[in-house]
């Protein structure tokens, strides 16, 4: 197995439990890359690539950026704001305007779920969705599981608990979906108005109560809570929830054993977690940023090496 | 298939003996030169090399890295399949040393030219050389010669020249593979 078996990163679900080993190796190798003095190597040097971003986004964006600069990419990058989409341009027509300047691969970030899918039908270009509405990240999920492996050894068997808003956050699906198939366990905790009523149905256990949740788990994934996506309130004060579903120090050093923290970010620090837990030695967050890089770089020279040159 | 041997085990023995040799009238101690084994094929000749220049001529030290050029090469989506790489590993550093790059086969200079580009990422090395155990004559496709060989063959079109281990292929060997 040395490519991956499809043309595009649309979702975990589309992908193979090969297709993610193969993209962790790759990342590997390009993790080794960025820690030299000069981190930057000429692979796709004769392929665009355009960053659509029709959703606010800083780290995943500054990623994807720095990883396509890494492996010398022309990059072009549109934000929503400052385009014609609000004089009311269709998404394919602006996506094939973009094309037409011939760009080989698309990043995009939208704010409706299956907008990756529904380009990927329309248009000739490689697309990585870069998080699409409430549905899929499918590059956060693989940084997530990459950075497991790498401080547990393995991903296979660990236990994970996603805590918070799990209703809105694509990031809590792709990391189900990405856990399963490299064979770790899930639960789910955080309010009941914030849990999908599905859940159970994709295999994840619910646990109500955060203390016996991180006593069961080896890592716990702390979601950001979603101001922005929710419409109606899900819980009653942040300081209630922050009192039942936030992780702060004491509450870490009282476990009987030392679990692992992950944040997606941005935090919102004091509420999530602490200041105190977010530093400490427990926490992974900066890898995750890190290995943010490395994943992405992997993810584009996998996928445009399928781009055959003389398509061009 | 038929195959000729170019090199038996004993034949392969003499040959890195005199490269080690010639190594030595270059370098000396070794003090200011390092051999890097391009990955994947050359790493064995290096790794064989260095236990020669430790173990029979008692050199101390001599350093050794690998380097994976699969990022730099000038093939990348011209072929059918996804260009896999490997591992590199240099944990000094190569600025104003002398380098050695080992190889196990030089053909088109293609991989020689991507290995040139990717060693600029660890630093400006003062010079660099090249050793081959064979050299394929008539055949490169960029002006690349090696500086150290072990054979020179002449082979043609679909001949291809396979190179064995005895710790990966369990013999020491060289065929010419006709196909």
């Amino acid at each position: 197995m040395s490519e991956l078996s499809v043309n595009h990163l649309l979702g975990i679900k589309y992908i193979s439990e090969a297709d993610i080993e193969l993209i962790f190796e790759t990342a590997d190798h390009f993790k080794e890359v960025i820690n030299r003095s000069i981190k930057k190597v000429p692979s796709l040097r004769d392929i665009t690539i355009a960053n659509l971003f029709f959703e606010n986004s800083t780290r995943t964006r500054l990623s994807f950026e720095l990883a396509e600069k890494r492996l010398s990419a022309d990059v072009i990058n549109f934000s929503a704001a400052s385009s014609s989409l609000k004089k009311g341009e269709t998404l394919i027509d602006t996506v094939n305007n973009i094309l037409s300047m011939k760009v080989d691969m698309v990043v995009m970030r939208h704010p409706n779920p299956g907008a990756g899918v529904f380009l990927a039908k329309h248009i000739n270009a490689s697309i990585i969705n870069a998080g699409d509405g409430a549905h899929e990240h499918p590059t956060q999920a693989l940084l997530d599981c990459y950075s497991i492996r790498e401080r547990l050894g393995d991903v296979a068997g660990k236990k994970v608990v996603i805590v918070g808003d799990i209703l809105h956050s694509r990031v809590a699906l792709s990391n189900i979906f990405a856990l399963q198939k490299l064979g770790a366990e899930i639960k789910v905790c955080g309010p009941k108005t914030l849990l999908p009523k599905y859940i159970g149905e994709i295999g994840v256990g619910v646990e109500p109560d955060l203390r016996a949740a991180l006593e069961w788990c080896d890592v716990a994934n702390m979601l950001r809570v979603q101001n922005e996506r929710m419409d109606i309130s899900y819980f009653p004060t942040t300081r209630e929830y922050t009192q039942q579903f936030g992780v702060n120090k004491k509450l870490l050093d009282s476990l009987n054993k030392e679990i692992v923290v992950m944040h997606p970010g941005p935090i919102n620090r004091g509420v999530e977690i602490t200041s105190d837990v977010a530093d400490s030695k427990q926490s992974i967050i900066l890898d995750q940023v890190q290995n943010g890089v490395a994943i992405r770089m992997a993810v584009l020279y996998l996928l445009a090496s399928k781009i055959k040159h003389n398509e061009d | 298939m038929s195959q000729k041997v170019l090199l038996n085990a004993t034949e392969v023995k003499i040959a890195l003996h005199r490269l080690a040799c010639q190594l030595i009238e270059n370098h000396d101690t070794f003090n200011n030169t390092a051999l890097i084994g391009i990955q994947p094929r050359g790493v064995y000749l290096a790794e064989r090399l260095k236990e020669i220049l430790e173990k029979e001529y008692k050199l101390k030290n001599v350093q050794l890295g690998y380097l994976d050029i699969t990022f730099y090469r000038d093939d990348f989506r011209r072929g059918d399949k996804t260009l896999e790489a490997n591992k590199t590993s240099i944990d000094f550093t190569v600025e104003d040393k002398n380098i050695v790059f080992i190889d196990d086969v030089l053909y088109t200079g293609r991989s020689i030219r991507s290995a040139l580009t990717a060693i600029q990422s660890f630093g400006r090395p003062l010079e660099i050389e090249l050793l081959t155990l064979i050299d394929r004559r008539f055949s490169r496709h960029l002006p690349i010669q090696p500086d150290y060989r072990g054979r020179q063959v002449d082979a043609i079109g679909d001949e291809k020249v396979r190179v064995c281990w005895r710790e990966q292929d369990g013999e020491d060997a060289v065929y010419l593979v006709n196909s």
